[in-house]
């Protein structure tokens, strides 16, 4: 238990400190980072409060503590990986949007240039 | 092919490496429908394929980068609606659709009013051009899309259609993004709008691979059969709210 509780503190606070060197460099927008400091504040306050992960497992039905913060962290990552699929997903159609009007933009320029030609 | 009252028609040919059928393609369609604009749509092309269609004579344009066919389509479809085009044909850019049928599905989408025309090769009889694969995809879907669709549509996977202004303000909006064919006809049939098909010839493919290959297949079922469903609620949702 107490292994696993550090091992995920140290994760955690690992994963605080990637994301915010990224946003200090701007690999990473703020908008972005809010979930994935969120997500590693909350995991590392779960792995640090004893009474916190066992209030957790008996909410949820898991007899094991260790395992409810298994079970919290997956539930927290696949909320991040969801919010970014979406996230993914409007970038892509703006960006179909943005290229197709790119060619057909083209397309006028290039008949533009051929009639003043012609 | 200005068409009585001044009509104007518009082909578009999604394109994707196909530098060895694209020329010959542009060529027949002018020959089949002689003063009619060919606008092929460049999806990327690692080969010369615009080149060889702007030789042909056909107008380009070209994507900055790769799309897929959906987006591919809806690019020509909202420079047609933009440039004012009453009606649009699109057909495939490797010969396999022949240009000989563009007067057909034409007269059909002046005379019968619907708004979009399919060019079906299973009206008059199978052809023998259609792999033993893709004629148990179709007959799946066939049977799929009849009770949704409320009728029978004998290709609906086809990629030869015609379509109207009303249509191609639609689709120039809104258009399903990488399998467009299935999804396209419930899009149309939510709003009640009409389609028809019409007997078109198959031919087999002048040069290329189809870009649907037998492990694409199974991913192309569950995302069409997911798009329909994701389509018919997304109508359904809006039909309540009103």
């Amino acid at each position: 238990m107490d292994r696993l509780s550090n091992v995920l503190s140290l994760f955690s606070l690992g994963l605080i400190v990637a994301v915010l060197s990224s946003l200090r460099r701007a690999h990473i927008r703020v908008e972005y980072s809010v979930s994935w400091l969120a997500a590693g504040l909350a995991m590392l306050i779960l792995s640090r409060s004893q009474p916190l992960m066992s209030w957790l497992a008996r909410m949820i039905g898991v007899g094991d503590p260790p395992l409810a913060l298994i079970v919290a962290v997956l539930v927290v990552f696949l909320l991040v990986f969801y919010r970014f699929s979406v996230t993914v997903s409007t970038l892509k159609d703006a960006n179909i949007a943005l290229a197709q009007r790119v060619a057909i933009l083209e397309y006028y320029l290039r008949s533009q240039h051929e009639s003043r030609q012609a | 092919m200005t068409g009585d009252g001044g009509n104007r028609l518009m082909i578009i040919v999604p394109a994707l490496n196909e530098e060895g059928a694209v020329g010959d393609v542009v060529r027949e369609i002018q020959q089949a429908a002689p003063g009619t604009p060919v606008l092929v749509i460049d999806d990327c092309s690692a080969d010369s394929t615009a080149a060889v269609a702007r030789a042909a004579g056909a107008r380009v344009l070209s994507l900055p980068h790769h799309l897929g066919l959906g987006g591919c389509v809806q690019a020509g479809y909202r420079l047609a609606f933009e440039l004012g085009f009453d009606y649009v044909i699109r057909l495939d850019g490797d010969g396999q659709h022949d240009p000989r049928d563009i007067p057909r599905i034409y007269d059909a989408l002046r005379q019968s009013g619907c708004q979009m025309v399919i060019g079906s090769r299973f009206v008059g009889g199978p052809q023998e051009f259609t792999s033993l694969a893709r004629s148990w995809g179709i007959r799946f879907f066939r049977t799929m899309l009849r009770p949704i669709l409320g009728r029978m549509v004998h290709d609906p996977t086809s990629g030869y259609v015609g379509v109207n202004r009303e249509a191609l303000a639609l689709f120039s909006r809104s258009f399903p993004l990488e399998y467009p064919e299935i999804e396209a006809l419930v899009v149309l049939q939510r709003r009640a709008f009409r389609f028809q098909e019409v007997a078109c010839r198959m031919r087999p493919r002048q040069s290329g691979r189809s870009t649907i290959t037998a492990a694409k297949s199974l991913y192309y079922i569950v995302h069409v059969l997911l798009g329909v469903f994701v389509n018919i609620l997304k109508f359904e949702r809006h039909r309540w709210r009103r």
